[in-house]
């Protein structure tokens, strides 16, 4: 299995879970049906003309009815962000096999599933709802619950309990590291350029390599460089995780965060950034750092609020051998490889679990706030939306692609904050797409539907679609694709006695050919040519005995044939020996020979020769022994 | 020439005709030529040969066989060109046999040294230099030297085979009759042989499948074409141009630019009538004949031509446009009720040349809107020129670019894929929509120029170049908007723009990119200049943000950014736009802008916010402004103070510029005239002259004059040289403060600015009275120091005789270090 990512836009159609009790969001109305009937009003409540659920939010799992997961031996992830729904497949679906990801994926997952855990926990609502899910009800409610997928697989949010034991499956892996898969293959993470420790991942056999590329990014950021070189020659490249914003340039997206946030500040507003607690952070930090002082905001404070913000910070300064090669060679000096470490130093930014405690003391504005959750549903950024909503001096800023921004605001109209969508992600657009797939120059490529076709909204952009030669393949949800190669071959190991006891015969320059007697030994999709039993000799040995029985008997083999037979030389051959009135007959594979006079046919094909006479064993045998005379044995 | 170099000359001559101490720097003998040019030139050649017999020698010396170094006998031999240019001295040559055995067979053409292109070269110039008389042309056809420079054009040197191209195009021009004896007929027996010879080759070259050949050929005709219009040119140009004509009828055509540079070539020629030899016809197939990428050049030509058949250049004009008419049809819009952008629509051609790769695509628009950008202002620009398809092409093109364009055609889209985010289209076709803001157009056309402007000025995507060529084009747009006659108000159209485009400005003003930052600024600068005085213009830009954020700038870390800030913030201030800071710590908004910006002159790093503080200040003292009007002597005298110990030279000259708006106020006379010449119009009354002076001397303006006088850096002085000349010329009628000049005073301060001449400015003038400062004037040898800083600074070191020498000490310290080898 190839990533389990988890859907959480699914939490945009319920409720935002607040910090604090907020009398605006406790005294939404309840929703009721065209025809006035109230009995959803518990579970649904509208707010500015959308309708949400009321309860504790629930997320959107994978695909689990196409394949039986208890039936997945393993799990490759790519990176962090395309783990989240582990602990729902290791936990509740009888899965036993082993999942593999690099160190800090499993780390900084580790911090995600923790702060997730950590928002809905701390916010206990009693409430679920379940009858808005029926279908014939969910028919009536209004878009976009109406439309929404699978509603009745929505779970709730996992525990920690479970987190822990779904990371407990993991085994961690190195970048560029072969790991047998049962012998049949190998797989090798490679790194992907998108985020620490983000991986790409080579599956191959001995003939065959099929490459999946996911959440890569081949721009300078933090991370280490993305490894294109060893994509190479790969018959299929599975190619997913591409920007969710092709016409968004993060550069440019990263100056009107700078230039939005500058121009807030100093109209004396604060600035609200929802975010993740790792990835686009850390690049984002980096940027201010730089930026803060020319822009005058040395004075402004930073925080960063998360119940994992301090790991966060800290793990990132100590994966050194994950990052690129700059901030590599940092650690030599040695230095902290990110400069927000000197941003904490010069208390320009702090961080904090939660909004609670140290937090309202140290509290100045105007200042600029990091938060989670993304999705505006809950986590610490719930309270500060509630706060800084009524006054149009601040601005949030949207930098985090996953959620539409328009739906995430949704339950917070009517709004007097500014918004700002710089939605930034690094991963790969279509140019970056085209260039890395001439790079590599994949015999195949494998892509969802969504890639091969401009969006539906701007149908004229023909640069928004992969473009690659030949088409690539493309799947849709739960359809079944065939890779487009077959396996041919298996490589079979020699052992060095056997291959000792060979004796090649050349029969073209730089081809030899040898006979080789040998058992064929499979175990865990290994094949192994073994020397044969020796002839069994009568011993009284018990332990031989058995060895013997268990090895099959050799006949003794009839020497092969090769070459081939020049049939004009052949025909003198058999004048010579005093046969006459031979008749040739060339067929689309060969040669026919006639001796009218013995009433017999010699049929002399590339691979095979035939001699056809009525049961004249003694004349077969002659003509046998002339035709061998032009064929090599071995 | 003078002894001395006579006497070091034969030296110089042993020198370069001995292998074994090779010259290190060429550019010595390049200044040795020139000087040879220049005695040459003012007299005999013959004399300076029988004067320095050493010459001759060194010439004869050329032809030993020896390891001679290249650059020597190229030397030689551009030297002997030099010299044989006068018909005696090259006859004196060719009795000594030196003109054969130097450019002959026997000379460096036949030897080892013909292999470096240098030697090639200087046989190429020398002979060049040679062919100014009839002799010359008798020499060159017996040594057989034509055939050889018919064999340099294809030299792998491009320098060599450009010269001997020119050559041959001097040649020609010699060997053919002046204008004085008539054209020669069109009959080639009737021709002079060398003439005919070269006249042959191009031909022949003409004729020729090879492509290099053809281009030798054409770039000859296009220098004769361009340098000669003698009669006889039109009769060369009717004997050849079947032959050119006939290129064209090869596909492709060969060598069509060169064919475009030869054809442009013979239209302009002032010595042929184009009615006459078919040139028109020939021009007319030509532009039908080339791609559209190679015939812009030639229809951009044709249009700039003064007298042109109107047909000719309606041809033209279409394929200049056929590009944009593609875009145009590509995009499905109407290329224009005139028709002028569909002439050529359906050429498949075009459309063929910008879809196939995006390489050929941007190249082929820039070209053209570059082209048409030329275009535009010329006097003779097509008429009716199509304002309106021009403006929609140009708006079309930066919303592909942009990708705001929705283009429904295959093509359309295909063009949107290729120019999308393309910075060199962008860049080029907001130059063009600048360029068109000079003409008007339909009001909803102009009000998607504006559009896209704002666009581009929004969007997070424009990189800084573009987002600076965008401010441009928005400030000229804005400048041609309609206004009400003797208004220079915003239209309310421009006004509801200005509405949108102050929020984009304030936050490009806080963009991490400082080349960003800077463009807003001076965008913002050019604005508050032209409309800072106009109500609806003042009103929007207080209700905005952006002077709070300008002032914020002063104090930015980019010092390109201070300085533009510096500017910004003056110009607000002179227009009364500045918000004043709020806090206690600033009791009025002006008066802090002076002192900040006094900050800056006084602590700024880096130059330029400095020179844009003076910059300011002294335009603030021109215009009077309030602050400065307040204290104007204290103001002078404090940013005196602090300029005089500017390291910054600009910044220095700046506070002369200062310096001398101040005394001109002071003086009362406007200033009507540069202060260099000298000589003001009217001379100061003498009785109130001293009592005018004392301001002057209140601010210390003097010693910070007589310091800029002897200045180490020489703009400085100069400047200064040219105020106190002005001052004095001002002065010059005033007899009443004669007997000063005896006073111990002047004295003192004489001995002082003698020590400041000397290097020594520690000590300070003291306090000056307005008659001490005069006789001080009048002491000073001011023209004489004017004189001397015109000169450039080595032109001490730039006599020949120093050149001479500094050649001869080379080779010898050369020669010491042989001797250390030992």
């Amino acid at each position: 299995m190839l990533d389990c990512g988890l859907d959480m836009t699914s939490t945009l159609n319920f409720l935002p879970l607040p910090l604090v009790q907020s009398p605006r969001l406790s005294n939404l109305p309840g929703w009721s049906l065209k025809d006035g009937n109230a009995f959803l009003d518990k579970e649904l409540k509208e707010c500015s003309g959308h309708v949400f659920v009321d309860s504790v939010p629930e997320f959107c799992l994978p695909e689990t009815e196409l394949i039986d997961l208890s039936t997945v031996d393993v799990i490759l992830i790519s990176n962090y962000h395309c783990m989240m729904a582990l602990p729902y497949i290791t936990e509740h679906t009888g899965f036993s096999g082993t999942v593999y990801a690099t160190e800090p994926t499993v780390q900084i997952g580790r911090l995600l599933m923790e702060e997730l855990v950590n928002f809905i926990e701390r916010v206990p609502k009693a409430q679920s709802a379940s009858l808005w899910k029926n279908k014939d009800i969910q028919r009536l409610l209004p878009s976009p619950l109406k439309d929404a997928v699978e509603v009745s697989t929505w779970r709730r949010c996992y525990t920690m309990q479970e987190v822990n034991s779904a990371l407990s499956k993991i085994q961690l892996v190195g970048y560029s590291q072969k790991i047998e898969l049962f012998g049949a293959v190998q797989v090798t993470p490679l790194s992907s350029g998108y985020a620490l420790g983000s991986s790409n991942w080579i599956i191959q056999s001995h003939y065959e390599k099929v490459s999946y590329v996911s959440g890569s990014s081949l721009l300078t950021t933090h991370p280490q460089p993305m490894d294109q070189a060893s994509l190479k020659n790969s018959d299929v490249l599975i190619l997913t995780g591409l920007t969710q914003i092709p016409t968004a340039n993060p550069d440019g997206m990263v100056g009107e965060f700078c230039s939005n946030l500058a121009l807030t500040v100093r109209n004396g507003g604060n600035v609200l950034v929802p975010c993740y607690p790792s990835g686009v952070i850390y690049d984002l930090l980096e940027c201010l750092y730089q930026y803060i002082d020319s822009a005058g905001l040395s004075n402004i404070p930073f925080y960063f609020i998360s119940p994992v913000a301090n790991s966060s910070l800290e793990f990132s300064q100590i994966f050194a051998e994950w990052l690129c090669h700059n901030k590599q060679t940092k650690v030599y000096l040695p230095e902290p490889p990110f400069p927000h470490a000197e941003l904490i130093q010069t208390n320009k930014l702090k961080h904090y679990p939660s909004l609670h405690g140290d937090f309202s003391s140290d509290f100045r504005q105007p200042c600029v706030v990091f938060t989670g959750h993304p999705s505006l549903r809950f986590g610490d950024v719930v309270h500060f939306m509630e706060l800084w909503g009524k006054s149009s001096l601040n601005t949030v800023i949207f930098t985090e692609p996953d959620f539409s921004y328009l739906e995430a605001l949704a339950p917070y109209q009517p709004l007097a904050m500014k918004c700002i969508y710089c939605p930034i992600d690094t991963r790969l657009n279509f140019i970056q797409v085209s260039k890395l797939l001439k790079e590599v120059q994949p015999l195949h490529v494998v892509c969802p539907e969504q890639y091969t076709q401009p969006p539906p909204a701007q149908s004229h952009r023909m640069d928004l679609m992969i473009d690659c030669q030949p088409p690539a393949m493309s799947y849709r949800r739960a359809e079944v694709l065939a890779l487009p190669f077959k396996r041919r071959y298996e490589k079979i190991e020699i052992m060095p006695e056997l291959a000792d006891a060979l004796v090649p015969m050349e029969i073209k320059p730089g081809i030899s050919l040898a006979t080789v007697s040998a058992v064929l030994h499979t175990k865990d999709n290994k094949h192994v040519l073994q020397p044969p039993p020796r002839p069994a000799q009568p011993t009284g040995g018990k332990k031989r005995k058995r060895a013997s029985e268990d090895i099959p008997d050799c006949k003794v083999l009839k020497p092969l044939l090769s070459g081939s037979i020049p049939v004009e030389q052949f025909v003198q051959t058999l004048e010579k020996h005093g046969f006459s009135d031979i008749k040739v007959e060339d067929t689309a594979k060969g040669h026919i020979v006639l001796l009218q006079e013995a009433e017999t046919l010699i049929q002399i094909e590339e691979d095979s020769t035939h001699i056809i006479c009525d049961n004249d064993e003694m004349l077969r045998v002659r003509l046998r022994d002339l035709v061998l005379k032009f064929l090599q044995k071995f | 020439m003078d002894p001395e170099c006579s006497q070091l000359l034969p030296a110089l001559c042993a020198v370069l005709a001995d292998p074994r101490q090779p010259m290190a720097d060429d550019t010595c003998l390049e200044k040795l030529l020139d000087w040879f040019k220049t005695i040459t030139e003012a007299g005999s050649s013959l004399l300076l040969l029988q004067g320095n017999p050493c010459l001759v020698e060194l010439l004869c010396h050329m032809l030993k066989p020896q390891d001679l170094s290249s650059r020597v006998l190229s030397f030689s031999l551009r030297l002997t060109g030099v010299l044989a240019a006068q018909e005696d001295c090259f006859q004196y040559l060719q009795q000594g046999e030196l003109l054969p055995k130097l450019f002959g067979e026997a000379g460096p053409l036949g030897g080892a040294a013909w292999t470096s292109p240098t030697v090639r070269g200087g046989w190429i110039q020398g002979l060049r230099s040679l062919a100014q008389h009839p002799s010359a042309l008798h020499f060159l056809a017996d040594c057989g030297a034509v055939d050889t420079i018919f064999s340099l054009q294809e030299d792998s040197s491009l320098f060599v085979a450009s010269a001997a191209g020119q050559l041959l195009v001097h040649i020609l021009g010699l060997s053919m009759p002046g204008p004085a004896r008539g054209p020669p007929s069109l009959q080639a027996g009737d021709w002079p042989a060398c003439a005919q010879k070269i006249v042959g080759h191009i031909e022949e070259s003409l004729r020729a499948t090879a492509t290099p050949q053809i281009t030798q050929a054409l770039n000859v005709l296009t220098t004769t074409f361009g340098h000669c219009h003698d009669p006889w040119t039109q009769v060369l140009w009717v004997r050849l141009s079947p032959l050119v004509a006939g290129l064209l009828e090869k596909d492709p055509v060969p060598a069509a630019h060169s064919l475009v540079d030869l054809l442009l070539s013979v239209a302009r020629s002032p010595g042929l009538s184009s009615s006459s030899c078919g040139l028109w016809e020939t021009l007319a197939q030509t532009l039908s004949h080339l791609s559209p990428t190679q015939a812009g050049p030639l229809a951009l030509g044709i249009l700039k031509l003064q007298d042109c058949p109107q047909a000719l250049r309606a041809q033209a004009f279409a394929v200049l446009l056929q590009p944009l008419a593609c875009v145009l049809k590509a995009t499905a819009q109407d290329p224009g009720p005139s028709g002028v952008l569909d002439g050529t629509v359906g050429d498949s051609m075009t459309a063929d040349m910008l879809l196939p790769s995006k390489a050929a695509c941007v190249g082929l628009l820039c070209r053209t809107l570059a082209h048409l950008e030329l275009l535009l202002p010329l006097p003779q620009r097509p008429c009716p020129w199509p304002q309106a398809p021009l403006l929609g092409a140009a708006v079309t093109l930066l919303q592909l670019c942009g990708g705001s364009a929705r283009p429904t055609s295959d093509a359309g889209r295909h063009l949107c894929a290729l120019l999308l985010g393309c910075v060199r289209v962008q860049r080029a076709a907001l130059d063009f929509l600048g360029t068109l803001s000079e003409g008007t157009g339909p009001r909803e056309l102009v009000t998607q120029v504006f559009a896209v402007l704002l666009e581009y000025l929004r969007s997070p995507d424009s990189s800084p170049t573009v987002l600076k060529k965008a401010f441009q084009a928005t400030f000229r747009w804005l400048l041609s908007s309609p206004k009400t006659p003797g208004c220079w108000e915003l239209d309310p159209h421009a006004l509801l723009f200005l509405r949108d485009l102050l929020p984009v400005l304030q936050k490009r003003l806080c963009s991490p990119c400082w080349e960003v930052r800077d463009s807003g600024l001076e965008f913002l600068t050019q604005m508050t200049r032209h409309w800072g005085g106009q109500a609806g213009f003042r009103h929007a830009l207080l209700a905005s943000e952006v002077p709070k954020l300008t002032e914020q700038l002063l104090r930015d870390p980019e010092s390109y950014v201070r300085a533009s800030a510096v500017t910004a913030m003056g110009q607000l201030s002179s227009q009364g736009l500045c918000v004043p800071p709020a806090g206690p710590e600033h009791p009025g908004g002006q008066q802090s802008l002076l002192v900040e910006l006094l900050h800056i002159l006084s602590t700024d790093s880096e130059g330029f916010p400095r020179r844009a503080v003076m910059q300011v200040f002294t335009q603030w003292l021109r215009d009077s402004h309030a602050d400065v009007a307040g204290d104007t002597e204290q103001f002078v005298a404090g940013v005196l103070q602090v300029a005089s110990q500017d390291l910054d030279w600009e910044v220095r000259a700046q506070g002369l510029e200062l310096a001398l708006v101040f005394l001109e106020q002071t003086l009362g006379q406007p200033r009507s005239h540069c202060p260099c010449a000298g000589t003001p119009s009217v001379a100061a009354p003498v009785g109130p002259l001293a009592q005018a002076l004392q301001p002057l001397c209140r601010v210390r303006l003097f010693e910070f004059a007589f310091r800029a006088l002897f200045d180490c850096d020489r703009p400085v002085a100069q400047k200064s040289c040219d105020l106190l000349l002005f001052l004095r010329a001002k002065t010059a009628s005033s007899g009443s403060l004669q007997e000063s000049r005896s006073s111990p005073h002047v004295a003192s301060v004489e001995a002082a600015l003698q020590r400041w001449q000397a290097g020594d400015q520690a000590q300070p003038l003291g306090d000056l009275e307005p008659e001490v400062v005069l006789a001080v004037l009048r002491s000073l040898d001011l023209e004489g120091l004017q004189g001397a800083l015109a000169e450039s600074s080595d032109h001490v070191e730039k006599s020949p005789q120093s050149l001479l020498q500094d050649m001869l000490a080379t080779v010898g310290v050369l020669g010491e270090n042989e001797a250390d080898c030992y």
